[in-house]
């Protein structure tokens, strides 16, 4: 497939690796931030093949890992309502909540549909009449505009039967939570290609300034991940914490301008809690005051308690670059994909579910 | 498609609880419609069972056909529930012979609809050279089925030749895939609402009994073992062997057929096609030796042209397999947990 | 996170208004209606990017064709570096 099979080249993916064991002459600790690279580094075993001295720690940007358990039970409890249809992509239907996932509620009757795209949900809420169609609106900077624009053709077409319960999550405010810990080890960082390609890189200047850290704008297929962590060890070996930009092909300094102009007509930043983190302030999205009929929280008086998270599971250190996920002692073992205990395994993004499926260390007695 | 057989005409255009209730109506829905196209002298008798004789060893296997959509790209539950039998036998080693066939329809199921999938069987056993000796037809209430859901449990005499058995799987085997993989399951996943998409992608759905009955007149027990990958695709299956056999098997990425419209659709849903349904398609383990004869043999076979070696078995990582990706890494390909998700991220 | 990829776009249909403009895009053989947005400027046999049914990006041919001269720049200028060195 063209724009995609070039990038996955062995020839250049060889060169590539040849030069960074060429230049790397110290121990530096990498951090992709995105959820989409963890999976392609580890499904194309580019891992083993870096040298030993890098560490790849990965990010929080995996957003079905970092939706907190009450809203997961929000939108259960949605799900459960009559005449409802919600509707989700399918990463979200295997996470679970306080007591279930949205794939059990589906088990006992309710009407969850998986959807490729949030327009089919406002189709679907057409063709629908008598029920209220509710889109799980999970994502990031990337899938944040095409969860406006369905609000936006919703109102245009006069569909009221439609509304989203919105589960946005911003990468700057986690980035600078994660750089401000003092548990911090990252040394350069990764930045997601696709969020880049709609926001653009301005964000990322000031927090390399501040930090002193090496941001690299990175794609995800083998080429793009590699070149990107070449850029960022010429980087580190040369002292320098620039922004560079990688995913040249589709990023540009300014972003998607549309995109952007998309988002903010229909959300407004508000703090937001991230699963083994914590809250982070100005972190989410929310659907503003002017198309708050499409805000299912307010929409369905949504008042859900609070839910602990489970206190087996360790995402928050996972997350943090602090663990290795064989590191957690419950890995492979009470925590599983088929019986998770934290979301991290249950995403297909998540380090430890990345890591359960395609890395030979598989139980915490295979660790190095 | 166009009908070879035309429908009868039925006094009735959908079938009700009568139609299952033993009465004058199923009498009338089994002698115009199932018992008229599947004619032989075995059904004929229209007793409780079928009696005939068997000399050899025998195979016997049995599976239930739930699909959601029954009609699909390439094909509908019809053939889908004569074909998966068949290959079950054939993955056995044995050339079908019998199968029994069942139906549980929901009520309202067209007549239209029931015919058409009736004809489809019709073909579907004609081409595996198969006939079907008894059934049962069963009708509940609307809401307790998904339009319909067949069974079909067959018996095969095993081919002389045949020594298929996991126990029989050797370091230095070679694994081999007979076509292009996750055919069948794109084409169903291109109709199904929410995540559709156009594409001139058939599911694969086909009788590999005759192609399996020749490798096995020239190969014997030099096959070592047969498997089609149905649900939970290639991966499964290698993950099933694997575990029996505590040994280790080993893909090479860049050898795995796929077709490209294919690759495009797991590209765009997040998809696996390791891991994606395949129904005209086997998998098989045989000894290095006559593994690039068979091969070859198998690329002329109609079921077999984009057929290939896929990977070796070793003793390195008992019980897991492994795949060397394109660029030359090597990961885990593990058990799949539960069904295969479309995924944004 | 955020599955995107690059498909050909093969046709685009006009619509009363931009929210709603879309086109047919192919992903290796397979198409998708897809909207367009987002992109404004992009044109038949165009590559765009493509995430949740939504184009949110172009490629930038010259730029794609840049990243698989990165290496041998590189190269050029270790060598250029190494010149000056043995120079001195």
């Amino acid at each position: 497939m063209k724009y995609l099979s070039e990038y996955r080249d062995p020839e250049l993916v060889k060169q590539y690796l040849d030069q960074i064991h060429h230049i790397t002459t110290k121990p530096w600790k990498l951090m992709e931030i995105c959820g989409g690279q963890t999976h392609s580094l580890v499904k194309n075993g580019i891992l083993d093949m870096l040298p030993d001295k890098i560490t790849m720690i990965h990010g929080p940007g995996c957003p079905v890992c970092v939706t907190p358990v009450s809203i997961i039970d929000e939108a259960i409890y949605l799900a459960q309502q009559p005449h409802v249809i919600i509707c989700s992509f399918g990463d979200m239907l295997r996470v679970p909540g306080s007591k279930k996932s949205l794939l059990e509620v589906k088990a006992e009757g309710a009407d969850v549909r998986i959807l490729y795209s949030p327009l089919e949900a406002v189709k679907l809420a057409k063709e629908n009449p008598g029920k209220e169609v509710i889109f799980f609106a999970v994502g990031f900077e990337t899938t944040a505009p095409a969860n406006a624009l369905s609000i936006i053709q919703a109102d245009k077409s006069g569909v009221s039967n439609y509304s989203i319960l919105a589960s946005h999550v911003l990468v700057p405010p986690a980035m600078e939570a994660l750089l401000s810990d003092e548990e911090n080890q990252i040394d350069a960082f990764l930045a997601a290609g696709h969020v880049c390609t709609i926001m653009g890189m301005e964000e990322y200047y000031p927090i390399a300034e501040k930090y002193k850290t090496p941001i690299v704008v990175t794609g995800f297929e083998p080429v793009d991940l590699l070149q990107g962590i070449l850029m960022a060890l010429e980087q580190l070996e040369h002292g320098e914490y620039k922004v560079e930009n990688q995913y040249t092909r589709y990023v540009q300094r300014e972003g998607n301008r549309l995109a952007i102009e998309t988002m903010q007509e229909v959300f407004s930043v508000s703090d937001r809690m991230w699963r083994g983190i914590g809250t982070i302030p100005q972190s989410g999205f929310e659907v503003n005051h002017r198309y708050k009929h499409y805000n299912a929280r307010l929409k369905f008086k949504l008042d859900i308690p609070v839910a602990e998270e489970n206190k087996d599971c360790i995402s928050g250190d996972i997350m943090k670059g602090l663990k290795k996920p064989f590191q957690c002692p419950n890995f492979g073992t009470f925590c599983k994909p088929e019986h998770p205990l934290g979301a991290p395994m249950v995403s297909s993004e998540g380090a430890c579910a990345a890591y359960y499926h395609y890395s030979s260390v598989n139980t915490p007695e295979e660790t190095l | 498609m166009e009908l070879q057989c035309p429908m009868p005409k039925f006094d009735f255009d959908v079938i009700t609880l009568g139609h299952g209730s033993g009465g004058l109506l199923t009498h009338k829905l089994l002698q115009s419609g199932v018992f008229d196209i599947f004619k032989n002298e075995l059904l004929n008798q229209q007793h409780d069972g079928a009696s005939f004789s068997l000399n050899g060893r025998v195979a016997f296997s049995t599976d239930s056909y739930v699909i959601t959509p029954a009609f699909f790209p390439g094909g509908n539950i019809g053939e889908l529930a004569i074909n998966g039998t068949v290959n079950d036998l054939a993955m056995c080693g044995a050339i079908p012979q019998y199968l029994s066939l069942s139906f549980i329809i929901e009520e309202g199921l067209t007549m239209k609809e029931f015919w058409e999938i009736l004809v489809h069987i019709k073909e579907a056993t004609q081409k595996a050279k198969i006939k079907i000796v008894t059934g049962d037809t069963k009708v509940v209430e609307k809401g307790k089925g998904d339009k319909i859901f067949i069974n079909t449990s067959g018996v095969g005499l095993i081919h002389p030749k045949a020594n298929i058995h996991h126990n029989n799987i050797r370091p230095g085997d070679k694994i081999i895939i007979s076509g292009n993989i996750a055919t069948h399951g794109i084409a169903i996943m291109s109709v199904r609402k929410g995540l559709e998409f156009e594409t001139t992608i058939e599911s694969d759905t086909t009788n590999l009994n005759h192609t399996i009955e020749k490798l096995l007149d020239r190969f014997g027990n030099d096959i070592k073992f047969l498997r089609d990958p149905t649900r939970g695709g290639v991966a499964s299956v290698l993950n099933e062997i694997a575990e029996l056999t505590s040994l280790g098997f080993e893909l090479d990425q860049k050898s795995i057929p796929v077709d490209e419209q294919v690759e495009g659709a797991c590209e765009m849903l997040g998809l696996d096609p390791l891991y994606v349904a395949n129904e005209g398609l086997f998998v098989a383990v045989v000894a290095k030796e006559i593994a690039d004869e068979l091969l070859s043999l198998l690329r002329y076979d109609e079921n077999g042209a984009t057929a290939a070696i896929i990977g070796e078995v070793n003793t390195e990582h008992p019980g897991k397999v492994l795949m060397k990706s394109r660029i030359g890494g090597r990961r885990v390909v593990n058990y799949l947990t539960g069904e295969q998700l479309p995924r944004i991220c | 996170m955020c599955l995107a990829i690059p498909g050909k776009l093969l046709s685009i249909s006009g619509q009363r208004d931009e929210t709603f403009r879309q086109g047919k895009v192919s992903f290796g053989g397979i198409t998708k209606e897809v909207n367009l947005s987002m992109v404004p400027d992009a044109q038949v046999g165009d590559y765009v990017l493509v995430h949740v049914g939504v184009a949110i990006g172009k490629v930038d041919q010259e730029e794609a064709r840049q990243t698989f001269e990165y290496l041998k720049m590189m190269g050029e200028v270790d060598e250029i570096v190494n010149n000056e060195k043995t120079d001195k």
